[in-house]
């Protein structure tokens, strides 16, 4: 907008505001309009489908639900209330940036918020889904922008994030270039053709020739 | 971490899978949880009211009392429920604590048990939300408040050995305890009456002598009012001194503001006596008379609304200070304003900015004198500008320093009104709990009665006796029974208690035969005990009507049984009365007669009456001066009676 008319239309204001102050106008309520935030009310699709499309029994869904239910009263969770939760779990560092690549993996439908569904749909792949599926998982994850390759830039903030939920006190004292020797770590054992970024293929792959990653893949069979 | 969020633990581990192709050394074990319970639901039961809600809920907060083993100690195993005693009401906003994260004061609660349900469950009050924390605090502060203004008012109980100076200095802080601390303080308020009054009428021009014009009284009748002076500045001198030496912190008492008025008021008294007439030095002596003044202020000793005053003026100081200000900046503006608007003018009353200050001050205030008047244009407008702000500028801050003044005075009238009717609900509940501690006595007597006599009675009766008092009664007085053949001493009546009970029961009249009886009864059984009294030789006759008591008591018993537990104890009561008294060591002359009085009373029981008399008398108390001068028995003193046991038994009937 050129100056001309901005200048125009503060002047504009300034005088209804003197005018409004002359005869005594009550001020209307401006505010209360811009808390009209639309209220979310999402309700969950029925149970039977949700038992259908993701591996959990009746009850694990109930439970799953009233503790989703309790904390999100209005049935999804938008992003900063996922990090506001996620960060209580670690209150020694600097969990939002992690927290936010976390709300994107599961936020499969990319709409800002993250409804029972989706939460529910991402437990079942990583704690009954198979190997495959978990990793998929974990690619979808580092591929920030979703393209199908996982570039060093990548990488490097999802390390950066990973290294930051740690805090400040920890031994040895991070050093500034350990996020990046780690990314040079991974993609070394990672990157078979040496073009630079990590495809789904090769991922996958080098995941299931290592045997410290499977046997940490089945870790978290029992959390439910 | 905070225990709401517990639920989405799982999540959160779950997402964790994302760190396994990153990281580079193995991973820790999982923990497993072995204890794998199914959510169940739990029924707490408070009071009656169910609350149900899941095991889950409830292991959030696991340092609190539903969250953690503690909750076991309450399980009931036939109703499979949590059972708490507590109030259900306050429950509420415990569990919805547990369900929501937010424990939330209910405004209706009483503060103070509120704390206690809080505390019961183990749940810290800091963890109030911010919704309702505000009025918690408000309300605890006053709770507070008013719980300190009661303990400073039993600070003015009397204390038992106080010194001469701690009496006088309570006199002078309060003198209602004493009438010469009230004569001391009216006579004081009166002097300080007399000399603001002579202060003031001094300066009255009185009568003119025909040759002279008006002369102040001062001048025509020094003398006069030289000696008024002189007294009054002498019995504010002796008041000083005598508050000075019983005060117990000499030093803290002449730094108080009081005193300084004190030595305020006296000073130039004793400064002029000082000072010659020298004709130099009189222009300031007539300054220094101006401090007399100050005697005024003396009256705030007097005056508790005087206090007040102070104390909210003092209190309202940031709100005076910012008047203050305000007021200094809107003067020195407008001040400013009008100079330079009248300084066109000619013969303008506004030579200076200064000047204008007067101006200034005598607008904003409405006063309006008039002696400075703005004649241009420009001036008078700036000039009604300025009497319009000053009106706001002075209204702002008064409702605060006037709501503070409410504020006090009021709590004031309030603790005023509190500290009268103390004394009255103090009375009350002194009766109220002396009434239960006299039942350990009254079943002593009991079980000295069924021990000594080795009745045996009737069912009924012993039923009757047992009815009485509740097993926790009978287990308390167990325990004192204990606490009394370990120390081999034992517990007694204060006099006063007796006499209150003796009051008390001196209406039973129609029940008199039984108390008779059963008087008689105690006597001989007391009298039967193994002592070296030379009354032993009517001790036997005493069996001998102990016996005739016997026979006799059956005939009665029918009545007793249908009478009240309350007549019986009634009964007691006045036995324990009767003893009480006659064993009164102070030589109570009044209790004895009324004690001659009560056989007299039953004419009836002629025969008992002898019998009841002989029977104190010959009780072995030490230095009890003897009524009847029976020439029965001397005191035995005390240490004859060589059994431990017997020596209780003694001094439970010398009591």
């Amino acid at each position: 907008m050129s100056c001309r008319k901005r200048c125009k239309r503060e002047l504009l204001k300034f005088a209804q505001y003197l005018f409004r102050l002359i005869t005594g106008t009550l001020n209307t309520d401006s505010v209360e309009d811009e808390l009209e935030l639309s209220a979310v009310r999402h309700r969950p699709e029925g149970l039977e489908k949700l038992e259908a499309q993701t591996r959990f029994s009746r009850k694990e869904l109930q439970i799953l639900y009233r503790g989703f239910k309790n904390e999100c009263p209005s049935g999804v969770v938008n992003e900063d209330t996922f990090k506001d939760i996620y960060s209580q779990f670690f209150p020694q560092g600097d969990a939002s940036t992690y927290a936010h690549f976390l709300f994107n993996a599961f936020d499969t439908d990319h709409n800002g918020s993250v409804s029972f569904e989706d939460f529910v749909m991402g437990l079942s792949i990583l704690l009954r889904g198979s190997v495959q599926e978990k990793l998929n998982w974990a690619f979808n994850l580092y591929d920030i922008n979703k393209d199908g390759y996982i570039t060093k830039e990548e990488m490097l903030d999802i390390m950066k994030a990973i290294y930051d939920m740690m805090g400040k006190c920890t031994y040895p004292i991070l050093k500034e270039e350990t996020p990046r020797q780690h990314v040079d770590m991974f993609f070394q054992k990672m990157d078979k053709n040496k073009d630079g970024v990590v495809t789904i293929d090769e991922f996958i792959d080098c995941c299931q020739n290592d045997e410290n990653i499977m046997r940490s893949m089945q870790l978290f069979e029992n959390v439910i | 971490m905070a225990a709401g969020v517990a639920a989405w633990l799982p999540l959160a581990r779950a997402a964790a899978i994302g760190w396994m192709p990153v990281a580079n050394c193995p991973m820790p074990i999982a923990p497993r949880d072995h204890s794998k319970r199914q959510d169940e639901l739990i029924i707490l039961n408070v009071s009656g009211r169910r609350f149900q809600t899941w095991r889950t809920t409830l292991d959030r907060y696991p340092d609190t009392l539903l969250g953690s083993s503690e909750k076991e100690f309450f399980y009931n195993e036939e109703t499979k429920e949590y059972f708490f005693d507590r109030d259900p009401d306050a429950f509420r906003s415990v569990l919805n604590f547990y369900r929501t994260g937010k424990l939330h004061y209910p405004r209706y609660e009483c503060i103070s048990a509120y704390d206690e349900e809080l505390a019961f469950f183990g749940i810290i009050p800091e963890i109030i939300g911010d919704c309702c924390y505000e009025e918690y605090k408000d309300r605890k502060r006053e709770n507070a408040e008013r719980l300190m203004d009661d303990q400073e008012e039993n600070k003015d109980s009397k204390l038992p050995n106080m010194n001469f100076r701690e009496t006088m200095w309570r006199a002078f802080e309060n003198p209602h305890t004493s009438t010469m601390a009230l004569v001391f303080y009216y006579v004081t308020g009166f002097f300080i009456a007399v000399s603001v009054i002579t202060n003031v009428v001094e300066t009255v021009p009185c009568g003119s002598t025909p040759n002279q014009k008006d002369v102040p009284c001062g001048e025509r009748y020094t003398v006069a009012f030289f000696c008024m002076d002189t007294a009054c500045v002498m019995i504010f001198t002796v008041e000083y001194l005598l508050r000075l030496f019983a005060a117990p912190s000499r030093y803290r008492f002449m730094r108080s503001v009081m005193s300084i008025i004190d030595v305020v008021a006296i000073l130039p008294y004793y400064i002029g006596l000082v000072m010659t007439n020298n004709e130099d030095v009189s222009g300031a002596f007539v300054t220094l008379r101006v401090f007399r003044v100050f005697r005024i202020f003396k009256f705030s000793r007097h005056s508790q609304g005087l206090r007040i005053l102070g104390y909210t003026l003092k209190s309202c100081a940031s709100e005076l200070g910012f008047l203050l200000f305000s007021l200094t900046m809107a003067i020195i503006i407008f001040a400013t304003v009008m100079f330079y608007a009248e300084k066109g003018s000619s013969s303008s009353k506004f030579t200076s900015i200064p000047a204008s200050f007067w101006y200034t001050i005598v607008t904003m205030t409405t006063l309006g004198y008039g002696d400075m008047v703005p004649k241009t244009i420009a001036g008078k407008i700036f000039g009604s500008i300025c009497s319009l702000s000053g009106v706001l500028v002075i209204a702002l801050p008064v409702p605060v320093i006037v709501s503070n003044f409410s504020r006090i005075y009021h709590q004031n009238q309030r603790a005023d009104k509190r500290r009268a009717q103390k004394k009255a609900r103090l009375a009350r509940i002194r009766i109220a709990k002396t009434c239960s501690s006299n039942a350990y006595l009254q079943r002593k007597r009991n079980g000295l009665l069924s021990e000594l006599l080795d009745l045996t009675t009737s069912e009924e009766e012993q039923q009757h006796l047992n009815k009485s008092t509740s097993l926790l009664e009978s287990q308390h007085h167990h325990l004192l029974h204990c606490l009394e053949k370990t120390t081999s001493l034992s517990l007694s009546l204060s006099l006063s208690l007796s006499l209150s009970l003796s009051l008390a029961v001196s209406q039973a009249h129609e029940f008199i035969d039984e108390q008779m009886f059963e008087q008689n009864c105690v006597e001989s059984a007391l009298q039967s005990y193994p002592s070296r009294s030379p009354s032993l030789s009517s001790q036997e006759g005493f069996t001998g009507t102990c016996c005739s008591c016997r026979s006799r008591k059956s005939i009665p018993l029918p009545n007793s049984s249908m009478s009240t537990t309350h007549t019986h104890t009634q009964g007691l009561q006045e036995l324990s009365a009767l003893h009480i008294q006659c064993a009164e060591q102070q030589g109570h002359s009044s209790s004895r007669s009324s004690l001659n009085m009560q056989p007299n009373e039953v004419g009836r029981f002629n025969c008992r009456e002898r019998q009841i008399t002989t029977a104190i008398i010959s009780i072995p108390s030490p230095p009890a001066p003897i009524p009847e001068g029976d020439g029965h028995g001397p005191p035995n003193p005390g240490p004859s009676i060589s059994t431990t046991a017997s020596s209780n038994i003694v001094k439970v009937s010398a009591l």
